[in-house]
């Protein structure tokens, strides 16, 4: 009982991240048909902006993690207007290629400033245990859940209330008719970009704090967006929160509850992908329509 | 108010879809430009409302004069504050939005200045809406789609709205319906309306002026009373015979009139 709490805990933690970092992948998808691979990398930029506002600034460390935050939806508007605004009306594998190439750019970059070896974190969320239900779970892992479900409430306020808000969802669902309105889509483009450098960027701080440390295997985490996103329909958003769940979940109690030697824990998530490729190619939530990429 | 002088749209560089078009929309009257299917209608709202560009279409030769300023060359969200507002065909409202949020999508420009009083406006209009407010616009019926359209053009507070078939797919006892709204629309708010539509009669009862076109240019044009009287209207806008009963189809082996007009 013990150990399907915790793993359930855990689970949700991991889960709760994976979802913010595929809502940003939605968002994107969703209002510019543009898929980034290069999502994952939002996740390490995000990390290491902090490690450098907090551990090698020495800002008081809820300062730097909102200073980080908003160099990451910096640099994401940045990297819209540079290199993704110059190719529109390009083809789609074009623009895979583009961000795939991203992808290893920003990797590299991290790298050259920071280096590859892994570095040891700021470490802000308390690490100390409680006890639920008899079993013991880190305090850090239920602030990550929590912190998640607040920038889901925001986004979700933000998405229904907002008139910004409702323009992104116009040119979602109708481009051109939102144009016809005076909606500028350039300009939904670049707060897409923005949300999902946010949302990966509080992600990858998230998980540097549970790891206790930064690398480059945060942007690894990203490669899970793949399977949440197509669980939960490229196209979607609660989809991407409850398709993050899903995976987060089920890696955890296959790593748990299987043989650690098949290591099952990391390949979960993607027999799930194949899965429901195979099954239900639009995903859980995902509009039922064709589309050739 | 709004005048077209001459104008010239190519699509991708070689298709040349408008020759010389011209035409004048005076300030708080309703203008109707008819046209069978290909005829250009819907490219000269584009060609006015800049949204042409995404279309790959270009204005070549010509210009669009708006208010006395030119803005062929403007893009279309400078165009829609300057008081334009194009309805377009087939509806196009934003189907996972509800009904309200529609409306809000309309009034973008404006940002959340007299939000509600312009809801209320709309709603006053189309009492439907309002029942249906808070419902997902995807699952309404095509009149009420229309409607909704129509409603979030009035959120933008537009001097001339540009209506695209607003009788496309509707039962007949809706498009009167529709037509009565648009009517008082114009009489109410003193908003300007460029109507497009195949529905010739429609057209003609509501419209203080009309246009006639063909493969991209204007044939005719004249007061609605004169078009109704015109032969050529008559036989193939209307279906009607000279002496006015409906036109059987009996009659349309032996004598198939020419037009007059030369295209």
């Amino acid at each position: 009982m013990e150990k399907l709490i915790q793993l359930t805990l855990s689970g949700v933690a991991n889960g709760a991240i994976f979802g913010l970092v595929a809502l940003g992948f939605v968002l994107i998808y969703k209002s510019s048909d543009v898929i980034n691979f290069a999502q994952g990398e939002f996740l390490l930029i995000g990390a290491y902006l902090t490690y450098m506002t907090v551990q090698q600034i020495g800002l008081w460390w809820p300062l730097g993690v909102v200073v980080a935050v908003l160099l990451a939806a910096a640099v994401g508007v940045l990297i819209e207007q540079l290199i993704l605004r110059p190719l529109i009306g390009e083809p789609a594998i074009s623009v895979i290629m583009v961000t795939i190439g991203l992808s290893s750019l920003l990797r590299a970059i991290v790298g050259a400033i920071w280096g590859v070896t892994p570095r040891a974190a700021p470490q802000f969320l308390p690490r100390e245990t409680v006890t639920i239900l008899g079993a013991s779970v880190g305090v850090d892992k239920l602030w990550a859940i929590a912190l998640a479900l607040i920038l889901f409430a925001l986004l979700t306020l933000f998405f229904r209330r907002s008139s910004e808000g409702i323009a992104m969802r116009a040119v979602a669902d109708d481009q051109q008719a939102a144009l016809s309105m005076g909606i500028s889509v350039k300009r939904v483009w670049a707060v897409a970009w923005a949300i999902a450098a946010v949302t990966a960027a509080v992600g990858g701080i998230l998980l540097m704090s549970i790891f206790g440390g930064v690398s480059g295997q945060i942007a690894r985490v990203g490669l899970l967006v793949f399977p949440v996103v197509i669980l939960g329909g490229l196209d979607s958003i609660p989809g991407a929160i409850l398709g993050g769940l899903i995976i987060g979940l089920l890696q955890s109690y296959a790593g748990g509850y299987l043989p650690p030697e098949l290591g099952m824990g990391e390949v979960m998530p993607f027999i799930i992908l194949l899965l429901i490729l195979l099954i239900r190619p639009y995903g859980l939530f995902g509009q039922t329509i064709i589309e050739r990429v | 108010m709004l005048a077209l002088n001459n104008i010239e749209v190519i699509y991708n560089d070689v298709i040349l879809v408008l020759k010389g078009l011209s035409l004048e929309v005076p300030e708080g009257r309703i203008v109707a430009l008819l046209g069978s299917n290909g005829a250009g209608k819907s490219t000269t709202l584009k060609a006015i409302s800049g949204l042409l560009k995404p279309e790959n279409g270009e204005v070549t030769d010509g210009e669009v004069r708006f208010l006395d300023q030119p803005i062929h060359k403007k893009d279309a969200a400078e165009i829609v504050r300057m008081g334009i507002f194009q309805v377009m065909e087939g509806r196009r409202v934003f189907e996972h939005l509800t009904v309200e949020e529609n409306l809000r999508a309309g009034a973008y420009i404006r940002g959340t200045r007299s939000l509600a009083q312009d809801l209320e406006l709309v709603y006053s209009y189309f009492p439907r809406l309002k029942e249906r407010r808070a419902q997902t616009a995807g699952f309404l019926s095509g009149g009420e789609q229309q409607m909704l359209a129509i409603g979030r053009a009035l959120m933008a507070h537009p001097k001339l709205i540009m209506l695209d078939e607003p009788s496309l797919g509707l039962a007949p006892l809706l498009v009167e319906e529709i037509f009565r709204i648009i009517k008082r629309i114009n009489q109410e708010q003193r908003t300007t309306i460029l109507l497009v539509e195949q529905n010739a009669r429609l057209a003609l009862d509501a419209a203080d002026h009309a246009y006639i076109m063909e493969n991209g240019r204007i044939v005719l044009d004249g007061a609605p009373a004169a078009l109704k009287d015109n032969a050529d209207v008559r036989e193939f806008y209307l279906g009607l015979n000279e002496v006015g009963g409906r036109k059987s189809y009996r009659d349309v082996k032996h004598y198939k009139r020419r037009k007059r007009w030369l295209s």
